[in-house]
């Protein structure tokens, strides 16, 4: 059974077109990466997986569920995660809190528990605070935890949205442009860590990504979209020296 | 279950507070009409604390708060008064029924409007607030007793320092371990990020209702406290200008900031209260000039409240280790 | 045939009502279009264009066709000191203590004209300096005083269209209640241009003020309370920041709330403007003329 289908997706604004006739699947346990220039439809993608958008037609399957009328709160539950472009962290939280929350959110306790300071509760809340440092602590984000989330210096917080997305252990991660806005040596750490993500937890990926380097050497394989469509798919060579992937960058700026 | 436990400090300053004010009250030093201004307080601190758990946590704009206030008020009142009460004993679970109905009531107004975005969250409870002031009013028409506008009297005065501190204490104790739960962090993330907290698993309109509901009970347990307390109750107690004076205990003691609520409601009555004692007969018209004044001046010296976000280790707030 | 009779007197009589709701209402949509604020003093301006009146007219017998435009001048500057003085300074602070310094205002206001060395808490008469007659249209009466209200309301909306839609002022005030920072970087004074939307509706509000007087003679420094929170259902009703919808807004209201005092009974008044807020809000909170909002 495939991670991820998307079957004729279709979505648009007023008058215009985000997303047309989207079809494309993701094996369990590959990583697969979305490029397109800007407005080419690739965040609509992601919001319409997530529920932050109702589809105009088509549909969604993860696992073979399908996800239509799904409130977003539920599909966390099932195994979906992600990230956001322009980072929605929980800014008056600390850095620790910002893991734990969503941990709790998956296994807590009750009401009365959280009241009477149960067993439970205490035990409950240990195992989340452990859980939540030892990821910070991959994300290099030791030593940080009772920080509030706003006061980090800007590469930490891209960090910390990585990591709350791995809290939930996800079995899909969506990576939203986690590129945008670096220098080369940053992406060059950020390529280390997602490859280290990979490695460690064994989850499906999908990455939008604008930047060509990134993807290239992150993706098992790759889907081009432009204008909200499909024009190629492939391995990451295939796909970067197909002829209409190339026009559609022409005039965008072509990292390597 | 480590409840007390795991409040030993605040649990101890609670107990020194009553002890001091058990003897103050016992020695007739304070004269009846400042013995009802400090359990007037005690009261209005729950309440603000309800508003503080709906706003200044979940981040949720609700003008109406007194309208549950007065939900809980007349509601007990009506049962002790109908059945006669006569005992603190029989007071409680009458105490305990006013702050069900408010909270009953706020569940069933809270499951439409809290899906609607702040300003119109604003609108909707302040539209709300007086529907409620404009039902009591004309109270009289549906169950006699209540007195509609010349209000509502006869309420045994069951009331003590004692039931007062106690329930304070008690139902702060409770808040401040829903706050310091998974809750309060569900809540926060709602108020910092309503949609990101939803993509990370939170039922955001369930944990919204749950703080709604909770935030109602408090009120309605406050305005019971209350009608036992003065046994006269007046529609026009329960009016926009109240709701005002508990969202202005929680903004200036600080969104999110259970001692800020505690400190800054003792120092609103002591204002208000203190003024009319300061103040010679001539110039008493002058109070609600000052006061108006003093409001605007704290709000530009600090906006975002006197104690936003900070609890008081001292008297045992903060998240115990 | 009276029933007919009866139902447009009402008519009339409610539409005399929701002029001065219009009139109140203009302002509380024109700030909130601008600023994203609710305006919690703006029914105290109303009420001190009404005392503002009362003072011209008893104390210095100024003749009715300078009253309007004197207290309109003076409630359109006090909207300029209350908006440069009090909202200014908190431009960056958030909301919730916006709300709170309106409110305080507003509570200022209201008592500060209180206090016995200027008036007094108590209702006082107003004096209106002409003799109420009514004229006999055989189906309903109209009196002076409504076709007063009428045409001064009617004046005062074409006025206010053509500032809007026909000045340079008016287009900055639109762009700004669209895009606050693309305004600001296309050259529009935004401080400018937010005090001039604070004059405009605190003088539509002074208006209003005065035509309240003129049709229900007893002001008190509370006066503003109740038809302030009805214009701002009515401002909520037409579409919140929309300048059409608070007109209409404002008639529905006041029809509405006459024809319930008639009909039904004057104690359920308040209550069905509340219950209609409600339906509003729950069906479509953007307004009647409002956009609606593709919220998942």
């Amino acid at each position: 059974m495939k991670a991820l289908d998307v079957l004729g997706l279709k979505k648009s604004f007023g008058g215009v077109t985000a997303v047309e006739d989207l079809t494309f699947s993701v094996e369990e346990f590959e990583t697969v990466g979305i490029i397109g220039p800007n407005g080419a439809g690739k965040t609509t993608l992601f919001n319409l997986i997530t529920g932050l958008y109702r589809p105009d037609s088509g549909k969604v399957l993860f696992f073979g569920q399908n996800l239509h009328g799904v409130p977003s709160f539920r599909l966390a539950h099932l195994g979906i995660s992600r990230t956001f472009q322009n980072l929605r962290l929980f800014n008056s939280l600390t850095v620790l809190q910002n893991i734990t929350a969503p941990m709790l959110g998956m296994h807590g306790y009750g009401i009365a528990p959280a009241i009477f300071r149960t067993h439970r509760y205490r035990a409950t809340e240990r195992a989340a605070d452990k859980k939540g440092r030892m990821l910070l602590d991959f994300f290099s984000l030791s030593g940080k935890e009772e920080q509030l989330a706003s006061s980090l210096p800007y590469g930490d917080q891209r960090r910390l949205e990585l990591a709350r997305a791995l809290s939930i252990e996800p079995r899909l991660l969506l990576i939203d442009e986690p590129g945008a806005g670096m220098n080369p040596r940053e992406i060059q750490d950020l390529l280390r860590t997602l490859r280290q993500v990979k490695e460690h937890f064994r989850l499906t990926i999908v990455v939008i990504e604008h930047q060509m380097g990134l993807i290239m050497n992150l993706s098992d394989r790759v889907m081009a979209m432009d204008f909200g469509e499909k024009i190629a798919e492939g391995t990451p060579s295939d796909v970067k020296k197909d002829r209409k992937v190339i026009e559609a960058y022409l005039g965008e700026e072509l990292v390597c | 279950m480590n409840f007390f436990g795991s409040a030993r400090r605040f649990l101890i300053s609670s107990a020194i507070a009553y002890v001091i004010l058990k003897a103050l009250f016992l020695s007739g030093f304070l004269t009846g009409y400042v013995q009802q201004i400090i359990l007037s307080s005690f009261i209005v601190i729950l309440t603000s604390l309800g508003l503080n758990v709906i706003y200044g946590y979940t981040g949720q704009f609700s003008l109406g708060h007194a309208g549950f206030y007065g939900i809980g008020a007349y509601a007990a009142a009506f049962l002790g008064v109908h059945f006669k009460i006569d005992s603190v004993i029989a007071f409680i679970p009458v105490l305990f029924a006013g702050g069900a109905a408010a909270a009953l009531i706020g569940f069933i107004v809270g499951v439409p409007i809290l899906r609607l975005r702040d300003d119109f969250l604003a609108i909707a409870t302040l539209g709300f607030g007086i529907l409620v002031r404009v039902l009591l009013d004309n109270s009289d028409k549906f169950i006699e007793v209540l007195g509609g506008s010349r209000g509502f009297i006869g309420i045994p005065k069951l009331v003590n320092i004692d039931l007062v501190i106690g329930t304070t204490v008690f139902l702060l104790l409770i808040t401040r371990n829903l706050i310091f739960s998974r809750y309060g962090l569900f809540w926060q993330c709602i108020k910092d990020d309503e949609l990101a907290s939803m993509v990370f698993g939170i039922n955001s309109a369930r944990m919204k209702l749950m703080a709604f509901t909770y935030g109602c009970f408090l009120a309605g347990i406050g305005g019971a406290l209350y009608a036992y307390l003065y046994s006269f109750l007046h529609p026009s107690n329960f009016d926009f200008l109240k709701s005002i004076d508990f969202l202005i205990i929680v903004i200036v003691g600080g969104m999110g900031s259970i001692t800020g609520t505690i400190c800054v409601g003792f120092l609103w009555m002591a204002i208000i209260e203190g003024l009319r004692i300061a103040l010679p007969p001539q110039v008493l018209e002058l109070r609600w000039v000052l006061i108006p004044l003093m409001l605007i001046a704290v709000m530009m010296w600090k906006p975002y409240g006197f104690f936003a976000r900070r609890e008081s280790r001292l008297l045992g707030l903060g998240k115990e280790s | 045939m009276e029933l007919l009779s009866y139902l447009l007197q009402q008519l009339i009589n409610g539409l005399q009502l929701g002029a001065v709701y219009a009139l109140i209402a203009l302002g509380y949509t024109m700030v909130y279009g601008v600023l994203r604020l609710i305006n919690f003093a703006h029914g105290d301006i109303f009420m001190f264009g009404a005392f503002t009146a009362y003072y011209l007219i008893s104390k210095w017998d100024v003749p009715i066709y300078l009253v309007f435009p004197i207290t309109m001048a003076v409630t359109g500057l006090l909207g300029f000191l209350i908006e440069k003085i009090a909202y200014r300074p908190l431009r960056s602070a958030p909301r919730i203590s916006l709300l709170i310094t309106a409110v305080g205002v507003s509570l200022f206001l209201e008592y500060f004209l209180s206090l016995n060395s200027l008036f007094t808490p108590n209702y006082i008469g107003f004096p209106r300096p002409f003799e109420v007659t009514g004229y006999d249209l055989s189906l309903f009466t109209l009196t002076n005083v409504q076709l007063i209200i009428f045409a001064v309301t009617l004046f005062s909306l074409a006025l206010l269209y053509l500032l809007i839609y026909k000045t340079k002022y008016g287009r900055a005030m639109r762009a700004l209640s669209h895009d606050q920072e693309v305004a600001s970087l296309m050259g529009i004074h935004v401080d400018g241009i937010i005090s001039f939307t604070f004059v405009v509706g605190a003088a539509l509000a002074g208006l209003g003020g005065i035509l309240y007087a003129f049709a229900y003679p007893q002001i008190n420094v509370f006066m503003g309370i109740m038809p302030g929170i009805k214009s701002f259902i009515a401002a909520v009703l037409g579409g919140i920041g929309i300048i059409h919808g608070a007109v209409l807004g404002g008639i529905i209201i006041g029809v509405s709330e006459v024809f319930v005092s008639a009909f039904l009974s004057s104690t359920l008044r308040d209550g069905v403007i509340f219950f209609i807020l409600f339906l509003v809000l729950l069906l479509k909170p953007s307004g009647i003329f409002g956009k609606r909002i593709d919220k998942v």
